[in-house]
């Protein structure tokens, strides 16, 4: 009997949730909760929460009662913890920003089937299974193909006027944690160098933290003593972008301009746009329409952008040369990982099993090179490019 | 004659002079005011910075609520507060048994951390090779283990050579932030540090999934205050604490002492490190203990080291610290303002320990009790 009981209670409550998802949320009774790893301080998160304010602004929705921010939440259960205070807040759709948020946001979600979570950065949305549990990315590898195109013309700039520190022109980079966003990110970076400069090589530093301004700073620092002409990041302080004004070494940034700070470095910035993304789950939301399992924005669909260039710092003809680029990313013509493009150990790769489907091992389960590029983002929304390729050289792990 | 000249002495405009004794009743009336007149200070700030309230005036009955509804506008809030405000009262009491002894244990973060690491270690590398309650057990002892060995390391190195303890436990809290790291870098191949959570190794649900760690903490602490007051070794805890001389007069060996009193302090942050690893994350980040450590100094002091008065300082912390949270979420500001208030209401705290330990004359005191001594006869 008892049995029955709970199998009729569960059915109830499955049926309830299929309904409110079907049915829809009027617009005045949205209600987003946001949870960021970091404060705005942090150019990442203050990423996020403009876009989330933003796209609230442009749908009329208004803070504290249409969406509230939460700040500061670690990747540990404070954020099952604060995921469920949203929902007994009123939250409708929970969203966090941070990868190791993923696995606390899941058991949130399992709790409450009748709320939507989001997730960027993450992984398991694929193999989860869960309705209201989503993951989300942009194909940012296009925005930093653009931002390494302005880096390697910054570069023909320098060896012409013959100020390079070495023989070759060498890119540092600064980067949080050897693992495939990073490494599909920084590769992304320096195949667009390469493309226009080609005897580029670029040596990176790992910070071990995704927020760390003396970290950064000192990376970046040992990157310029060890021959740097350029310097690049993905960590998300003002550590790398001062070091560089201090030095007088270009900086080609990423998250969001630095040009205030840094107004003699700063080059252009690659960044995510989240506005859309937003804006499209607060849509759904209202229309009752599922969230895709995986969205990755793209540069076509306004998703990933490149802010204004800083033309006291980028070499001539920058912004002519990156509008010509951008039109044949959105065409197709030029591929980001073009296997004629890199080597691994000296020869091509022609095929590569990828770690698509996260589990305990990370073991590679795809295949991910397809008519002669590698298919970044497209079998699910977060980066899986690792490949350690040629001219790239880790200076720490 | 000499009355006359008692009274041209200039008697300064206030002059304060050390209690002797108060009652418990006047102290308290003290707290309680320095609580609200706190409050108060906090809302005028709150008016003053957070610019939704300038325009709304009406919202300041609002702003309160909000303080009020971080921890306790639905069950499960209030059982999440009871569960932060019972691992936060775990490491108190742990930093505790230390200070009783005025050793100045500044590492309860890291002796924390390290044996969240611990019970981790044990979880990543045996989790679902062995039965559940096993793991749990070996868990506890890892926590444990490490809690002790990171709290021994100080007191040997004190006892030994005089080294400085408040230095020493310091330092050790960075080397247990690093050592999470290397190990976050061998436990995960894919480079992330991002060990996510893992799926063996949680205590089992009493009712709700908080309630076992409630009561151990409140068992823990009827233990201490038994322990710290009624046992032998209390009693020489307090002796080493008041003078070293005193303790080697009566035959107390202080190293003997040092060292088995800073076991028992690393083994309690141990046990926090256990509840915060198999109660409910289930993962080590380098930020798992999220200054916990730091905020336990804070919560033993106030209590004045009595394991039953630091359940309601745990307690008022644990407040102070929700509500801010509510107030950044709801009003939409920064998540350092809240932390301002929460600085103001501890400042009015503990200013008002200085009045509870002095009283203070204002000119014309004197004469004026004088005078109704006088009149009295």
């Amino acid at each position: 009997m008892k049995k029955i009981l709970a199998l009729v209670l569960v059915l109830a409550l499955c049926l309830t949730a299929a309904v409110s998802l079907a049915e829809g949320i009027a617009k005045e009774d949205i209600k987003l909760g946001v949870i960021t790893l970091h404060d705005d301080k942090s150019t990442y998160d203050a990423n996020f929460i403009n876009a989330v304010k933003e796209a609230c602004a442009n749908l009329g929705l208004e803070e504290g009662k249409n969406y509230v921010i939460v700040s500061g939440i670690e990747e540990s259960d404070a954020c099952r913890d604060t995921a469920l205070d949203l929902v007994d807040d009123g939250c409708n759709i929970i969203f966090a920003d941070s990868f190791g948020h993923e696995d606390f946001l899941i058991e949130a979600a399992k709790e409450h089937p009748e709320v939507e979570f989001c997730h960027a950065t993450g992984t398991k949305a694929h193999t989860e299974n869960l309705a209201n549990f989503h993951n989300a990315f942009a194909s940012i590898y296009e925005g930093r193909y653009l931002a390494g195109v302005a880096a390697g013309l910054k570069l023909n700039e320098i060896k012409e006027a013959g100020k390079l520190k070495g023989e070759v022109p060498m890119i540092g980079y600064v980067g949080a944690f050897p693992y495939a966003e990073v490494k599909s990110g920084y590769t992304s970076f320096y195949l667009g160098a390469r493309s226009v400069c080609p005897d580029v090589i670029m040596k990176v530093q790992f910070t071990g933290s995704w927020y760390d301004e003396t970290g950064e700073k000192t990376a970046a620092e040992a990157l310029i003593g060890l021959g740097a002409d350029l310097i690049s990041q993905h960590a998300d302080s003002m550590g790398a972008p001062t070091a560089c004004e201090t030095a007088g070494i270009p900086d080609v940034s990423y998250n969001g301009s630095t040009v205030d700070a840094c107004p003699n470095t700063f080059i252009v910035a690659s960044r995510i746009n989240w506005v859309p993304y937003f804006e499209y789950i607060i849509g759904q939301r209202i229309a009752g329409e599922p969230i895709d399992t995986d969205w990755t924005g793209t540069i076509a669909t306004g998703s990933v952008e490149l802010t204004a260039v800083n033309t006291n710092a980028a070499a001539e003809g920058t912004e002519a040369k990156l509008e010509e680029i951008k039109a044949k990313l959105e065409s197709g013509e030029v591929k980001v990982f073009d296997t004629a493009t890199f080597t691994k150990d000296g020869a091509p790769v022609e095929s590569y099993l990828a770690d698509v489907d996260t589990d305990a091992a990370f073991t590679p389960d795809t295949e991910a090179i397809k008519d002669g590029y590698f298919d970044e983002s497209s079998l699910r929304s977060a980066p899986y490019f690792d490949i350690d390729i040629d001219g790239i050289e880790i200076v720490n792990n | 004659m000499s009355k006359e000249k008692k009274s041209e002495v200039r008697e300064p405009l206030i002059h304060l002079s050390k209690r002797t004794t108060i009652s418990p009743l006047k102290a308290w009336t003290i707290r309680l005011i320095a609580i609200v007149l706190g409050l108060l200070v906090c809302g005028l700030a709150a008016f003053l910075l957070i610019e939704k309230l300038q325009q709304n005036p009406e919202r300041i009955g609002e702003f309160y609520q909000t303080f009020i509804r971080g921890s306790f506008s639905t069950s499960r809030k209030l059982w999440k507060y009871l569960k932060n405000t019972s691992v936060l009262l775990v490491i108190s009491l742990g930093l505790t048994v230390a200070f009783r002894m005025r050793f100045w244990n500044i590492g309860g973060e890291g002796q924390t951390l390290v044996s969240v690491l611990g019970a981790i270690a044990v979880d990543f590398y045996l989790g679902g090779r062995i039965p559940e309650w096993i793991l749990l057990i070996l868990m506890f002892f890892a926590a444990l283990l490490s809690g002790a060995l990171w709290g021994i390391i100080p007191a040997v190195f004190r006892a030994k050579w005089g080294t400085n303890e408040t230095l020493f436990t310091l330092m050790m809290n960075y080397v247990a932030t690093y050592l999470v790291s290397y190990f976050l870098v061998i436990w995960v191949p894919s480079g992330s540090s991002s060990l996510g959570k893992l799926k063996y190794g949680k205590l089992p649900t009493l009712y709700n999934e908080q309630l076992l760690i409630v009561l151990t903490a409140l068992f823990l602490t009827i233990a201490l205050y038994i322990y710290l007051n009624y046992t032998k070794h209390g009693y020489e805890i307090n002796v080493v604490g008041e003078s070293v001389r005193t303790a080697q007069y009566v035959g107390i060996s202080e190293r003997k002492v040092i060292i088995r009193t800073m076991i028992l302090s690393g083994a309690i942050c141990g046990l926090a490190g256990y509840l915060i690893a198999a109660g409910s994350d289930q993962t080590v980040t380098t930020n798992s203990v999220g200054g916990q450590g730091f905020t336990g100094i804070l919560v033993a002091w106030l209590g004045k080291f009595n394991p039953l008065a630091m359940i309601l300082t745990a307690g008022l912390i644990q407040v102070l610290n929700q509500g801010a949270g509510q107030i950044s979420q709801d009003f939409g500001v920064d998540n350092a303002l809240p932390n301002v208030i929460v600085g103001i209401v501890l400042f009015f705290i503990i200013g008002s320990e200085f009045f509870i330990n002095y009283e203070i004359h204002f000119r014309g005191h004197h004469s004026r009790a004088n005078a109704r001594k006088e009149a009295a006869k």
